[in-house]
């Protein structure tokens, strides 16, 4: 048994989403999914640009709102909790945007100190060691004066997973935390989500369609397509998946379930109608 | 035909859609006021950015505006031989009239328009739904103590432009054009009335402050979330807002000088 399914029946998992839809401007992103995130594991929500990655991640962070369904973290349905409460839950959720969205008027100390100095009455001195600590733990405690203009990509995606880790929270929700990294970088952040997870007993949520970097560390992968999801195991269940729309997110082929050419009529009639 | 009638009633429902969503941002920002007492740092710093940088543009205006009011009201007050109630003309215009509008016309252009484009970029970077995911609102923690600070400004800088104002305008009548030094202003403290004029006009802009902020700031929240969205977002700022501010002028002074 891997340890996915080894973790069973007896802890509920974390996030439970049932039956979720939810459509923009008409077009359905969701239609009906169910998924379930174990606690203290990685798991991976995988599929191709435009599925709605980064929708479901706000979906679960109660940034949006569902069409239907229900999505339930820690036992609390997100969508029918209080400004209040939902702020209160946001707390034990950090989540790392793809852009790191760090606040450009403030340093990388700053930006890290931010979730301290708003919600906790924490002394200037240990609010200080706590950045060092978050800060240590990303390797950037060397940059802590550099304004976020100043950072690379990959390190201001360093700085931002030190500021969601600030109030030690419970899960974090990370938005392709790989996207558009070199490699070396790459490897850091791919240790780190798994070191991070490991020593703090955290939840990770990873949404990523780097296929090689995430199945190398997610505990349990979704693949979503096509509004559903399509897949659900571990790497080497969802590796070895035959089903079309899988295998061709997984192996990158160009044509399949998701079509190489955008809905179009046939070429001969739109060159005719052109001369 | 009919496709240009849909248009339009397209654009009209999109418009009240925009004017809704802007009265429920100022709903909540009203709410989170409390925000500006429990924070005084953040309004000090947008207190900053708003009115003190905005200083030099207002009272540069200022002189212009009031050595054109010097010669103009010279010119028209010698041919029915009053030339000495020049101060009370300046002052007159500049405190009940050109104080409040032009300084809002210009905070709008320099002001206005560096709020909207600065909200803008923070929701086109995420910043402020990471705020929202760190569970701090974004409305108290960066519009609340923007709108204040633009409310709180105005009328200091209006005050400004109308003091700059009546000394551009001494300076031409008085000493290029030989206006009795002492009638100019024993004339202008006569006749200018603190009720009537003053205080009128610190009403107005206090209004004009309230409305050219919080216009930049719904634009910069609701700008579509790319760098074309907020340029575009920027330019509708200044147009709007110096709309607003010439039409709610006419509705004041109608209201406060019209009986
Ligand atoms: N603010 C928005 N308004 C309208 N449509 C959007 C918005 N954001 C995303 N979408 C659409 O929703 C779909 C899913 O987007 P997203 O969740 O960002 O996908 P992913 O993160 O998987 O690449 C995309 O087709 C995108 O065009
Ligand atoms: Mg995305």
């Amino acid at each position: 048994m891997d340890r996915s399914e080894a973790q069973g029946e007896g802890t509920p998992p974390l996030v439970r989403i049932r039956n979720l839809c939810f459509s923009r401007e008409g077009r359905p992103i969701f239609d009906g999914v169910d998924l379930d995130i174990p606690r203290g594991r990685v798991t991976a929500i995988m599929g191709p640009s435009g599925t709605g990655k980064t929708t479901l991640l706000k979906l679960i962070g109660g940034q949006l709102r569902p069409d239907a369904g229900s999505v339930e973290v820690d036992g609390r349905n997100v969508h029918a909790l209080g400004k209040r409460d939902l702020y209160r839950l946001r707390m034990r959720m950090g989540m790392l945007f793809q852009s790191g969205a760090l606040l450009t008027d403030l340093d990388v100390f700053e930006n890290v100190a931010y979730p301290l100095r708003e919600h906790t009455r924490l002394p200037e001195s240990a609010i200080r060691k706590l950045v060092l600590l978050k800060l240590q733990a990303v390797g950037l405690r060397g940059a802590r004066r550099l304004m976020p203009s100043e950072l690379s990509g990959g390190m201001a995606r360093r700085v931002a997973l030190a500021r969601a880790m600030a109030l030690d929270p419970m899960m974090i929700l990370y938005d392709e935390p790989f996207t558009g990294q070199d490699p070396i970088s790459m490897g850091v952040l791919v240790r780190l989500v798994r070191r991070l997870n490991d020593a703090s007993r955290l939840t990770s949520v990873l949404v990523s369609h780097d296929v090689q970097e995430t199945a190398s560390i997610a505990d349990l992968i979704y693949v979503i397509s096509a509004g559903r999801v399509v897949a659900r195991g571990t790497a080497q269940e969802v590796m070895a998946s035959d089903s079309p729309g899988v295998r061709q997110f997984l192996q990158g082929l160009p044509d399949g379930p998701v079509a190489f050419h955008y809905p179009a009529p046939p070429l001969a009639q739109d060159l005719l109608e052109a001369a | 035909m009919l496709d240009a009638l849909a248009h339009l009633g397209r654009a009209g429902i999109g418009a009240i859609r925009r004017l809704g969503r802007g009265h429920l941002l100022a709903a909540s920002m009203l709410l989170g006021s409390g925000e500006v007492l429990r924070r005084p740092g953040l309004l000090v710093t947008q207190l900053h950015s708003v009115g003190v940088l905005s200083l030099v543009i207002v009272g540069v205006s200022g002189l212009f505006v009031g050595m054109v009011l010097g010669l103009q009201g010279y010119h028209v007050l010698s041919q029915f031989g009053s030339a000495q109630s020049l101060g009370v003309v300046v002052a007159a215009s500049l405190v009940r009239e050109l104080g409040p509008v032009v300084a809002a016309l210009l905070f709008a252009g320099r002001a206005g328009s560096a709020l909207t484009a600065e909200i803008g970029l923070m929701k086109a970077t995420e910043q402020l739904s990471g705020l929202e995911m760190m569970a701090v609102d974004p409305i108290r923690r960066i519009l609340v103590p923007r709108l204040y600070a633009g409310f709180l400004a105005m009328p200091v800088l209006a005050a400004l432009f109308s003091a700059v104002g009546v000394l551009g305008g001494w300076f031409v009548g008085v000493g290029l054009l030989g206006v009795d030094d002492g009638a100019f202003w024993s004339q202008m403290q006569a006749k200018i009335d603190f009720h009537e004029d003053v205080v009128n006009g610190v009403v107005k802009s206090l209004v004009f402050g309230f409305v050219c902020t919080w216009i930049a700031l719904f634009q910069g929240y609701d700008a579509v979330p790319t760098s074309a969205g907020v340029g575009r977002a920027t330019t509708r700022t200044v147009v709007h807002s110096s709309l607003a501010v010439l039409g709610l002028d006419f509705v004041l002074t109608a209201l406060m000088f019209g009986d």
